[in-house]
C-alpha cells in the first residue's frame, strides 16, 4: 500500500461536482486537503477519522508548514499513542471552507477565475462531514472503526454518527457540544464584526490587494482566545504581572495604552500569530458554520432521534474549567444516547486549562481514550 | 483477574445471561467487567469519581458519570433488565428515593449494603459509646461517605412500604453467606434482589 498515491502526507482530492449544500446551493469541483498516518489493514477496518477544531487543518501529526510546530494533536496521535498508526489508518482532512488545501473562501472559483470571497456558500459542520465521506470513497473506506474530535471535531464526530450511521463504529466526542448557544454565537459575532469592520477587508475581497484584514481577525482571535482559557487558568499563567522592558524587567506602568500587562501581550501575540496561518473569510465561515450547528433541529428538536439508527459507541470527554462547551453540554448528548439505547461513556476531568485543555497534556483524557479504542478492537 | 468482593459475587451469579444491566455507583466496573465477560450481559454504569470512570472506560466498558441522587431520572423506565447498587444506598442523601428509581428503571433491582445492626455494630455503640469502625464501616464518623447507615430490618421496611416484593436475599458474614435466621444481628452484609410488583 505504500505505492498508493492516496495514502500519506500532503494529499489532495479533487471532486467532480456539483457538491450539494445544506443550505440549498452546491458548489462546483472541490478540493479536500488531506493527511493519512498508517496502514489500512487487510480486512480494511482499522480507520480512524480525526475532525479538527476551529482554526485547525490536516496536520494533526504532522509539522505545521508555515509555523514549523509539531502536529496539533500528537500528544494523541503517534506512536504509542491512543491513536496509533502502528494500529491505525489515520486519517485527518482539513474541512470544507477552511484555507489549508480545502476548498474555501478564499479558492478560486472556476465559474470567474477569481476568489470566492463572500460568494463562497455558507456551509453546515455536516456539509462538512459530507466531504470527509466522500474523501473516505475515494479512499475505499467503507466504516470508520472511530471518529474523533474535540471542539468542533466533536461536532463533526456526532454528525457523522448521525448522518452515516452505518459507517461509524464509535465516536469520541471531547470539549465538545450538540448545539451552538446563544453566549457561543454572541462570542463568534464578536469575532465576524471585528473582521468586518477593519477597514481592509472590502466586502471580503482583499486577496487582490495582498493586504488582508490581519488587524480585525487579531481582534478576532483574541476574544475568541478568552474563551478557550479560563479565569484560574489566566490568573495562575500572568495574574495581574506588568510586562518587563528593556530598562525595567520587572515592568511598569505606563498610563497609556501600551500592552502593560502580561496577558495583554500574551493575547496580542495569539491574535497577530494567528493572522499569519489564517484567512479572514475562512473564519467567518467557519464560526458561521458552527453557529448553525444543532443536530436535535433536523429530529424536530429530539436529539435522541439523532442517534436512532446508530450502533455506535460513544465517549464524551469534557473538562470542568470549559465555559465554551461546559460539562452540561456533554450531559445533554450523554442523556440524549442513553434514551437513544447508545453504548455511552460520559466523564468530566479536572483541568485548569478550559477549553484548551483537550489539546494539552491530558494523561486521564489519554487514557480514557486508549481504553475506548482498544475496547473496539 | 482478581476476585469479586463477596456481594459482587453473589450479584453477578444471580443475573442471568444476556440481560441489560445499569450498575449504579459502579467504581472501577469490575463487576461490569465480569458479566460482560463471564454472562455476556450488556453493562452500563453510573459512577460519581471520575478516576474511577476513567478507570471503567479504560476496560471498555460505558459509563456515564454521574450522581446516583439527581441522574436516575434521566434514564428512561424499564430500560434495563437489572438496576444494581451496591455499598452505595447508605451514601445517597435520599435512600427510599433512589430506591424508587432503580425498581423504575430496571425490572429487577439488586441492593447491598452493609447492616448497621451487626452486633459488632451494636457492641462498639453499647459498650464503647462510640460510633464503630469495623471491616466493613472502616472510617470515622466525620470522614464516612455514608450519610444514611441503615439496618437489614430497617430495609425491609422500607421495601414493605414502598410495596416491592423480595425475590431473593443474601447476608454475609465474613465474606461467606450466612441463615437468614437472626440476620439483622449476625449478618454485616446484605444483598436483596427487588422487584416491582406488576
Amino acid at each position: 500500500m505504500s505505492d498508493d498515491a492516496r495514502f500519506g502526507l500532503s494529499r489532495q482530492l479533487r471532486l467532480p461536482g456539483p457538491f450539494p449544500l445544506d443550505g440549498g446551493t452546491s458548489l462546483g469541483e472541490i478540493e479536500i486537503a488531506y493527511e493519512t498516518h498508517g496502514r489500512l489493514n487487510a480486512a480494511g477496518n482499522n480507520a480512524v477519522l480525526i475532525c479538527h477544531a476551529l482554526t485547525g487543518d490536516q496536520h494533526v501529526a504532522s509539522p505545521h508548514p508555515r509555523t514549523g510546530k509539531p502536529g496539533w494533536w500528537t500528544r494523541m496521535v503517534g506512536p504509542g499513542k491512543p491513536v496509533d498508526p502502528e494500529r491505525h489508518l489515520i486519517i485527518c482532512a482539513n474541512v470544507l471552507g477552511s484555507c489549508m488545501g480545502s476548498t474555501g473562501p478564499a479558492s478560486l472559483d472556476p465559474a470567474t477565475g477569481t476568489p470566492y470571497a463572500m460568494r463562497f456558500p455558507v456551509i453546515t459542520i455536516r456539509d462538512m462531514v459530507r466531504a470527509q465521506a466522500a474523501l473516505l470513497d475515494h479512499l475505499g473506506i467503507a466504516r470508520l472503526r472511530a471518529v474523533v474530535g474535540g471542539s468542533m471535531g466533536g461536532m463533526q464526530a456526532l454528525s457523522w454518527a448521525a448522518t452515516y450511521p452505518a459507517r461509524v463504529e464509535a465516536a469520541v466526542v471531547i470539549a465538545s457540544a450538540a448545539r451552538h448557544s446563544a453566549q457561543n454565537i454572541a462570542f463568534h459575532e464578536v469575532g465576524r464584526q471585528a473582521v468586518m469592520a477593519d477597514p481592509r477587508w472590502r466586502g471580503g475581497d482583499y486577496y487582490a490587494s495582498g493586504d488582508p484584514p490581519t488587524a480585525g481577525l487579531a481582534v478576532a482571535r483574541m476574544a475568541a482566545h478568552i474563551t478557550y482559557l479560563s479565569e484560574a487558568g489566566l490568573t495562575e499563567k500572568f495574574g495581574r504581572r506588568l510586562q518587563g522592558r528593556p530598562d525595567k524587567p520587572g515592568g511598569a506602568k505606563s498610563f497609556g495604552f501600551d500592552a502593560d500587562f502580561q496577558v495583554e501581550s500574551y493575547l496580542r501575540h495569539q491574535g497577530l500569530s494567528f493572522t499569519d496561518r489564517f484567512d479572514a473569510n475562512s473564519y467567518l465561515y467557519i464560526t458561521r458554520a458552527l453557529d448553525y450547528f444543532d443536530l436535535a433541529e433536523d429530529h424536530g428538536g429530539r436529539l435522541a432521534d439523532a442517534f436512532r439508527g446508530s450502533a455506535a459507541r460513544f465517549c464524551l470527554i469534557s473538562f470542568d474549567t470549559d465555559w465554551l462547551y461546559p460539562t452540561a453540554e456533554s450531559r445533554a448528548i450523554a442523556h440524549a444516547l442513553n434514551a437513544a439505547g447508545a453504548a455511552v461513556s460520559c466523564v468530566e476531568l479536572s483541568s485548569p486549562f478550559g477549553h484548551d485543555a483537550f489539546l494539552l497534556d491530558a494523561p486521564e483524557m489519554n487514557r480514557i481514550v486508549d481504553g475506548f479504542l482498544r475496547a473496539g478492537e | 483477574m482478581t476476585a469479586l468482593r463477596p456481594d459482587l459475587a453473589i450479584i453477578a451469579a444471580n443475573v442471568a445471561r444476556g440481560t441489560r444491566v445499569l450498575d449504579i455507583g459502579c467504581g472501577d466496573g469490575a463487576l461490569m467487567a465480569a458479566l460482560r465477560d463471564a454472562r455476556g450481559v450488556d453493562a452500563r454504569g453510573l459512577e460519581l469519581d471520575p478516576a474511577n470512570v476513567a478507570a471503567a472506560v479504560a476496560r471498555g466498558l460505558s459509563v456515564m458519570q454521574g450522581d446516583a441522587d439527581v441522574d436516575l431520572v434521566d434514564y428512561p423506565a424499564g430500560a434495563f433488565d437489572y438496576a444494581i447498587l451496591s455499598q452505595t444506598l447508605q451514601t445517597t442523601r435520599r435512600p427510599d428515593l433512589v430506591l424508587d428509581q432503580l425498581v423504575r428503571i430496571g425490572r429487577r433491582a439488586f441492593v447491598s449494603f452493609p447492616n448497621f445492626a451487626h452486633w459488632r455494630v451494636r457492641l462498639s455503640l453499647l459498650w464503647g459509646g462510640r460510633m464503630p469502625v469495623t471491616r466493613l464501616l472502616p472510617l470515622q464518623w466525620y470522614e464516612t461517605p455514608n450519610i444514611h447507615h441503615v439496618t437489614i430490618d430497617d430495609f425491609r421496611a422500607l421495601v414493605a412500604a414502598r410495596g416491592l416484593a423480595v425475590e431473593g436475599s443474601w447476608f454475609l458474614s465474613g465474606d461467606s453467606l450466612t441463615s437468614a435466621a437472626a440476620a439483622n444481628f449476625r449478618a454485616e452484609h446484605a444483598v436483596f434482589l427487588l422487584s416491582r410488583p406488576d
